[in-house]
């Protein structure tokens, strides 16, 4: 089943003088199930790409349908109810609330939702025992390791049953220890619960652990290797 | 969640709030003492005046008004009163013989009102009574500490309120004293027209001068028998120029007015505001500038919380932009920075009026000692101690207007947020 459908799409940033093409005429397909890394130098257009299958920002030409629904022409106020309900983000700069706890950050989707507090902490301590962090889930994030930062980041991004999760260069801030256990979680999470990982990624143990790897260089598809 | 999470970010950065927390504070209990200072002060003048000059409601012949004629008298007075006193909201009546006179003395002379009362009545209406034996302010005024003298200076220098049953007693106040050079049993001679018209004059002792805080009426007011005075004029003793009526609350002046109007359609009857309009404007004006007066301090503070919060949002710019992308949408986001801001200016707003309680609770029973501005402030009627008084729908105004405040300065901080790009706002360092 495809969960995103990426037809023909273009992103100019009009400068003034300038106009810089960031993606060029790029179609892609990501299917259920999928742990795919999309890589490429600085300015490949890889960031670009991701904030538009994320809604974060819009085609210039061309389409996005997440699970059959084309985002580019979803009004703000139903983008935004859109991405909260179908899309999972984890940043590379973890972006916890610091005010929070653990189980109060993988709540807080949960309660954009309406969902019941009864459910809320039932999933938000499921997801944390899920990525390793049953017992640090009343800590709040400058207690946390970068690691398990990420880790909660993760819980979080999966507090929605998303259809697939866009992770930003993830483990750009961790170190190799922390990165191996966020990886072997995310795997397993992959195999386990058939969640979809789209990485946008610089980290060769990422590149290795990913089934998918689609380069893009001058905002186009270079090569698409599934392993 | 909001609203905790609301609540929590304020303590994300204790000094900085807490430093709009204090000025806030003390913005509000400035504001707010001065108020209370404000009111208590015109409370207090209005009180004196109701107290020795006006009483609550008068009573006169309409053309007596125009020239304080003597023959332009209200009759069957006795009969008046006692109608007056059935009524459930009076608390006291009493009638007096009112002209304009002139005092002499061996030093000076001086046009004054002469007011002829029944002593007894005249107690339970107004407080002149009370000014004569009250000389505490003048004791403090001298320095006068000891029970025993002050006594002493009491039955020397303030005399007695027609103890006596001898003839020709009067009151006079301490600035007219001073002015004629007179003490507790001077003679003063008084100047008069009797029924006829003719001039006529009379000698009268002083027996007691009474101290107000208000000079004017010091200077310009004495007091007789009205027997003293009914005989020495002619006239009758069932007539008079002036009733004057205390109630049991002040504030059903104006109904108990409106009634005495239909009792009495040929006679002027007024309320303290009517008789003295100058009060009654400044009670009303006053408490509207209270409220400008705070309006104005919490709009200066205003400026300061947007600053705050302004740092706020361009410090979060990352937070935000992550909350919009995991699916915080613009109402919550605008929602959760005017909270922030509510409950900053709440805070400081709720301890400044703790505060302000506790502080005006103090000075109200105490006082504030302004006795070096006392001659100024006794020229306008008011008293050199102050007691600062706040009525409570004041503090819930105040809270109201606090959170107004609080909602205003989070607009343009809010309006700033909503316009991040979360793409953008998410790679920002």
């Amino acid at each position: 089943m495809k969960v995103v459908e990426i037809k023909n799409v273009h992103k100019t940033y009009d400068e003034k003088f300038v106009p810089v093409h960031a993606v060029r005429g790029i179609d892609l397909d990501f299917e259920q199930g999928e742990f795919a890394a999309i890589v490429g130098p600085s300015g490949s257009g890889k960031t670009t790409l991701l904030n538009m299958i994320g809604g974060l920002d819009q085609p210039s030409e061309g389409k996005i349908l997440v699970d059959e629904t084309d985002i580019g022409a979803l009004k703000s106020s139903k983008l935004i109810d859109f991405r909260m309900r179908n899309i999972g983000f984890v940043f590379q700069a973890y972006n916890l609330i610091p005010v929070l706890t653990a189980k109060e950050n993988v709540e807080f989707i949960m309660h954009l939702q309406g969902k019941s507090k009864e459910n809320r902490d039932k999933r938000a301590l499921e997801l944390l025992k899920m990525v390793g962090l049953g017992d640090r889930v009343n800590s709040r994030p400058g207690k946390l390791s970068g690691g398990q930062q990420q880790r909660v980041a993760v819980a979080r991004a999966l507090a929605s049953k998303p259809k697939f999760v866009l992770a930003d260069e993830p483990t750009a801030n961790l170190d190799s220890k922390s990165t191996e256990i966020l990886l072997d979680i995310m795997e397993e999470l992959n195999k386990n619960e058939n969640i979809t990982f789209i990485f946008s990624t610089h980290d060769q143990r990422v590149v290795n652990k990913a089934r998918r790897v689609i380069t893009v260089e001058d905002g186009k598809v270079v090569s698409d290797e599934r392993k | 969640m909001i609203w905790s999470l609301s609540w929590k970010n304020v303590w994300r950065n204790r000094v900085r709030s807490l430093v709009v927390i204090v000025a806030v504070t003390l913005g509000l209990f400035g504001g707010i003492f001065a108020a209370a200072l404000m009111q208590g002060m015109t409370k207090s003048r209005v009180n004196e005046a109701i107290k020795y000059e006006v009483s609550h409601i008068q009573l006169h012949n309409p053309e007596f008004l125009e020239n304080m004629d003597m023959l332009c008298a209200i009759t069957d007075v006795q009969n008046k009163i006692k109608q007056i006193e059935a009524l459930e909201e009076i608390e006291a009546v009493s009638s007096r013989i009112k002209q304009s006179i002139m005092v002499k003395t061996s030093a000076t002379g001086k046009g004054v009102n002469i007011l002829g009362i029944n002593p007894e009545k005249e107690k339970l209406v107004g407080s002149i009574y009370k000014a004569i034996y009250d000389s505490s302010q003048v004791c403090y005024k001298l320095g006068i500490k000891d029970a025993e003298k002050i006594k002493e200076f009491v039955k020397d220098s303030c005399g007695s309120y027609f103890e006596s049953n001898k003839k020709n007693q009067v009151v006079i106040g301490e600035e007219l004293a001073n002015k004629l050079k007179v003490k507790i049993r001077s003679k003063i001679i008084l100047n008069l027209q009797n029924v006829d018209g003719e001039l006529i004059s009379g000698a009268f002792r002083v027996v007691g001068i009474f101290r107000t805080s208000n000079s004017k009426f010091e200077n310009s007011n004495i007091f007789v028998k009205y027997s003293d005075l009914s005989k020495l004029t002619g006239f009758d003793n069932n007539r008079a120029h002036e009733i004057a009526i205390k109630l049991k609350d002040g504030y059903k002046a104006a109904p108990v007015a409106e009634k005495l109007k239909k009792m009495y359609p040929d006679l002027n009857v007024m309320t303290w505001k009517e008789i003295q309009p100058d009060l009654g404007m400044m009670t009303d004006w006053m408490n509207m500038m209270l409220y400008v007066f705070m309006i104005i301090i919490l709009l200066a503070l205003t400026f300061g919380i947007i600053n705050t919060m302004l740092m706020v949002v361009l410090e979060r710019v990352h937070e935000i932009g992550m909350l919009m992308a995991i699916g915080m949408n613009k109402i919550r986001i605008f929602g959760m920075i005017m909270l922030e801001t509510v409950f900053l200016s709440i805070t400081g707003g709720v301890i400044g009026m703790i505060i302000s309680y506790f502080a005006i609770n103090i000075f109200a029973s105490r006082g504030i000692n302004l006795q070096l501005f006392s001659k100024g402030l006794e020229a306008m009627g008011y008293q050199a101690i102050m007691y600062p008084s706040l009525s409570f729908d004041f503090y819930i105004i105040i809270t109201i207007l606090v959170i107004i405040t609080g909602i205003l300065a989070s607009i343009y901080p809010a309006i700033k947020a909503l316009k991040l790009n979360p793409a953008e706002a998410i790679r920002m360092e």
